[in-house]
């Protein structure tokens, strides 16, 4: 969602000034409870009215009451081909931004971290797909992706390749052409985040480590590397969790077409609730999708934790 | 000396396939916007129109409630930034000074609320919301919006508050000033920069925003920006590509006059802070 998020915890603690341990006086009270109570009353407590919802048979417009039907919802999920053909592509679309969005931002960390001169321009370019609207994006690529009126289409019909696809209602391109929107789309807060990491890093290190005779390469893996890695795992796993969840770029450029090619879990979550009004049900798909990006990322991290012992 | 150039033409050749990709598509849309009909129709799009035009922006206004669209975005956005840092000062103020366990369990939510997917949290806050017949109202909407960005604006401030030093705090109480005038006359100012850039952040956010917006808001005239450029795309998916580019356009400007005006703030001052603290 935003940067600030992103940066979470530091990733080396040095003793802070400000954060030293004193007894709280209750007028620290006063100052916290203006956010604590929205927080409780709009953010805690619905989360844990979702998950009671996915136990019952909640729908919109109905008159007959709320009955509590247990884990109907999600034995009825179990065997919803559906839905677990989205949840596949919303994996698939996760890992498919998430890897090549840290690859490409890494490179355009490393070169903006360089003296270069075109280096102002590139930062500030490298900000818009940034501060634009999500939907602004859809609709832009949109524009690029168009079949007749399409640069890309015009490109490719400049150099000679194939003429007039469709790429967003082609079946097999959908996919792929959402995905390649989608690294564009989160590749500048990656970017910022892998840039402040990298002018973290002392450049004593890196000039000590040249003066040993170390290349460009040897020098990315010993001295560049070991002080991103903190920075660069976090930013990494929010960003899968935030593709994963995303809704509003892939509902501008398919909704979820061609023929569910392109159906995210959220995007199958949506209409479930408010097209077909099925909240208990729809309840119920949000707590799997949290449920699995948990023990997805606990393994990841209890695996990262584990290689960090053996190290 | 030879491969040291060779590798600055490297550098130079990747970071330019980097600017033509980052900035393609945007120009795209830009030169889309202006781009008379028949310009548009034709099977060989020019990269920038022959003959520029308003006429797209004219249609765009016409056909779609963008004005009342866009003074509802701002209003949510504003109300959203001014609520959320409000609020989120003080508290961020106490999860900064103090270790508490509120603090951790504070900090613990902020990590936490990143991981939902939104669709668990907006079907209870549609039927509270309902309830308190607060749907399709954009104070519904804005109540949302400062949740939604709290967990951020705590993040962003907490890292501001660290950034002022205890010791001044300690030394107005020294000299006698009580709890509120120290707040006040000393941490205040030195928080004010860190806690505009919070605000406009915070505004950006809500002005961009989609999902919740396309839920909460039923009635046309109640629609926020983002919501009303999605009735450009037909139902079928077909679009009337110069308007739909028109007001695309229209609709980024705001976000990216203030993402210009904090951007260093972001990139520099707050990164640092924040991977340092």
């Amino acid at each position: 969602m935003t940067l600030a998020s992103a940066i979470r915890r530091p990733a080396t603690r040095t003793p802070d000034t400000g954060g030293r341990r004193r007894p709280v006086d209750h007028g620290a009270w006063f100052l916290v409870l203006p956010a604590l109570i929205p927080i409780l009353v709009l953010s805690v407590g619905p989360l844990l009215y979702g998950i009671a919802l996915a136990f019952t048979d909640a729908q919109s417009g109905r008159t007959a009451p709320t009955q509590w039907i247990g884990a109907l919802n999600f034995q009825d999920l179990l065997h919803d081909t559906l839905f677990w053909d989205s949840f596949r592509i919303g994996l698939l679309w996760a890992v498919g931004v998430t890897v090549p969005q840290f690859l490409l931002a890494l490179g355009l960390a490393l070169l903006l971290d360089q003296d270069l001169r075109l280096r102002p321009l590139a930062r500030a370019l490298a900000i818009i797909p940034w501060a634009m609207p999500e939907v602004v994006v859809g609709i832009m690529w949109r524009l690029v992706y168009n079949p007749d009126a399409g640069i890309l289409n015009e490109t490719l019909r400049d150099l000679g390749l194939g003429d007039g696809h469709d790429w967003l209602s082609g079946l097999g391109t959908a996919l792929p052409a959402v995905i390649v929107v989608g690294v564009w789309a989160g590749m500048p807060q990656t970017t910022v985040a892998l840039l402040a990491g990298l002018q973290n890093t002392p450049r004593e290190l890196h000039e000590a480590a040249a003066m040993d005779g170390a290349g460009a390469w040897r020098r990315f893996l010993t001295v560049t590397w070991p002080a991103l890695r903190p920075i660069a795992l976090a930013i990494t796993a929010l960003n899968f969790i935030w593709n994963f969840n995303s809704f509003a770029l892939v509902y501008v450029l398919t909704n979820g077409g061609p023929g569910g090619r392109t159906r995210l879990p959220m995007l199958f979550a949506y209409e479930e609730a408010f097209r077909y009004g099925q909240f208990g049900y729809a309840a119920a798909m949000g707590c799997v999708m949290v449920a699995v990006i948990s023990v997805l990322l606990a393994i990841r991290l209890a695996g990262r934790l584990k290689g960090d012992e053996d190290a | 000396m030879k491969t040291r150039k060779g590798a600055r033409a490297g550098q130079y050749l990747a970071l330019l396939a980097y600017l033509v990709f980052l900035a393609f598509p945007f120009l795209w849309l830009i030169s889309t916007a202006f781009k008379p009909a028949r310009e548009l129709a034709s099977l060989h799009p020019t990269w920038i129109p022959r003959s520029p035009t308003l006429a797209n922006f004219r249609q765009a206004f016409d056909e779609q409630p963008l004005l009342h669209a866009a003074l509802n975005s701002l209003l949510a956005a504003l109300g959203a930034a001014v609520v959320a840092v409000l609020i989120a000062t003080p508290m961020a103020y106490v999860m900064a000074r103090h270790r508490t366990p509120m603090a951790k369990a504070a900090t613990g939510w902020v990590v936490v609320s990143q991981a939902f997917p939104f669709v668990l949290v907006i079907i209870p806050l549609f039927l509270v919301l309902k309830n308190l017949r607060l749907i399709d109202s954009l104070l519904g909407l804005v109540m949302v919006y400062v949740v939604w960005a709290l967990p951020f604006a705590l993040w962003m401030l907490v890292g501001y508050v660290r950034a002022v030093p205890a010791e001044l705090e300690e030394a107005a109480a020294v000299d006698g000033a009580g709890r509120a005038r120290t707040l006040l006359s000393v941490t205040a100012p030195l928080l004010a920069p860190g806690i505009v850039a919070t605000a406009l952040f915070a505004f950006i956010s809500a002005w961009n925003e989609f999902f919740f917006a396309l839920v909460l808001l039923k009635t046309p005239e109640r629609q926020t920006l983002p919501v009303v450029l999605t009735h450009f795309i037909g139902a079928e998916g077909v679009a009337d590509l110069g308007p739909l580019a028109a007001a695309a356009t229209l609709a980024t400007l705001p976000s990216l006059v203030v993402f210009a005006i904090i951007q260093k703030r972001i990139t520099g001052g707050m990164l640092a802070g924040a991977v340092k603290s």
